[in-house]
């Protein structure tokens, strides 16, 4: 595994999460708490007879960032889609409570998944509460926290509100980010609102550009581990002063967008209603040229 | 969901004391294969918990395989599976020995 340094673009959606950890971080620095040895398992889903993961599908530890002391958490979305059970979210939940003890440069959270852990159900849903409490609590005591979305399996549920708690977002056009994935809203709303089968549809509504172009994600970058790794570097220092002003400040943000686009019913209209010429050309850009042409065009009014 | 659990004499070159090292995720015909050392001398110890059950045959045929290939003393090998093939299980037995070798 020697030589010359590999210049090849290394998918961030493809690796696993242990190989996200080791490609955004510095190289060798990672060291995992609590690791696959410890046998930590879902207790729940022993009960219901469903396989476990040694790790239940939660990476935590720590390791530097350009040099800086950092902790990371990373979600394993080929694990029952990065579902949140019990003790995935007690890790994440540790991790940031550890977070406030020692103060380090900041916290990254790779997040892969779909929500929260149904066949957990209420310990599931109460370790998601948890995690989004740790995430503002680390934030109150100055530690940045920031969420970095470009797996598989988005960030949804749960999670996507975990994600958009945090100081700062980076995507990748492949990351979705949502509270309400495709296949409930199909499900619940009906075909005529979603057709979650339309994959160019789900990307155009939860992918990263779109998330980008509304202000929810600060950064859009390729799928690309070192693209993930500048990203996280130039966010640790993007820190928002958690409080009641902020607070204020999102609400009236969002309380105007919901007035100036809440008559849409597809992203292309908000992209043209935003100013951006010939929208439908968007989702086939590289991320440097979609940048070039929606500069003008993003809602960065956080 | 069915444990298995299988020891072999192993009397090759003793498991170094590395960190252990998993590899794989447990997904739908896919499997986690966690490997230690520090397992009693002589022998290579395996315990599988697999979704598919009635197939000890062939993990012990499998695991049987993988030990003469990897004839370490006192390696310990830990699977979580979701129905992976045979074929499947050998690459990643093979990868997380290899991994855990290179190992400092």
């Amino acid at each position: 595994m020697s030589g010359a340094p590999r210049r090849t673009p290394r998918s961030f959606r493809e690796a696993t999460a242990r190989r996200r950890l080791e490609g955004v971080l510095d190289p060798g620095s990672f060291r995992e708490i609590l690791g696959p040895a410890h046998r930590v398992t879902s207790p729940h889903l022993a009960a219901l007879d469903l396989p476990v993961s040694f790790d239940d599908g939660a990476v935590v530890g720590q390791g530097l960032l350009g040099a800086s002391p950092v902790l990371a958490a990373a979600e394993e979305g080929g694990f029952m889609g990065g579902a949140v059970g019990e003790v995935h979210g007690a890790k994440l939940t540790g991790l940031l409570r550890l977070a406030e003890r020692e103060r380090p440069a900041g916290v990254l959270l790779l997040l892969d998944s779909g929500g929260v852990r149904l066949q957990e159900a209420n310990a599931g849903l109460v370790a998601v509460s948890e995690v989004m409490r740790a995430v503002l609590s680390a934030r109150a005591a100055g530690v940045p926290v920031v969420a970095l979305v470009g797996g598989g399996w988005g960030c949804f549920g749960g999670m996507g509100i975990v994600a958009r708690s945090c100081d700062a977002v980076a995507m990748s056009e492949e990351g979705r980010l949502g509270v309400t994935g495709p296949d409930v809203l199909e499900a619940t709303k009906g075909v005529e609102e979603l057709d979650a089968s339309d994959r160019a549809l789900v990307w155009r509504t939860y992918g990263g550009k779109h998330r980008y172009l509304l202000g929810e994600a600060d950064l859009l970058v390729a799928d690309d581990l070192g693209a993930f790794r500048a990203a996280a570097l130039s966010l640790l220092s993007a820190r928002r002063e958690p409080g009641l002003e902020e607070l204020e400040r999102e609400h009236r943000h969002l309380s105007r967008r919901l007035e100036d686009l809440g008559g849409f019913s597809e992203a292309t209209e908000v992209w043209r209603a935003a100013g951006v010429r010939e929208p439908a050309r968007l989702p086939g850009l590289e991320p440097e040229a979609f940048l070039r042409s929606v500069s003008a065009a993003r809602r960065g009014d956080r | 969901m069915e444990r298995l659990s299988f020891e072999f004499a192993c009397p090759g070159e003793p498991a170094p004391p590395a960190a252990p090292v998993v590899v794989g995720v447990v997904a739908s015909g896919n499997l986690e294969v966690l490997v230690e050392g520090g397992g009693p001398p002589g022998r290579c110890r395996l315990v599988v918990e697999t979704s598919a059950r009635g197939f000890g045959e062939i993990w012990e045929a499998v695991l049987r395989d993988f030990s003469g290939r990897h004839p370490l003393s006192g390696l310990s090998v830990s699977v979580n599976d979701a129905g992976a093939t045979p074929a499947v299980v050998s690459l990643r037995l093979d990868q997380a020995v290899e991994e855990y070798l290179r190992r400092p």
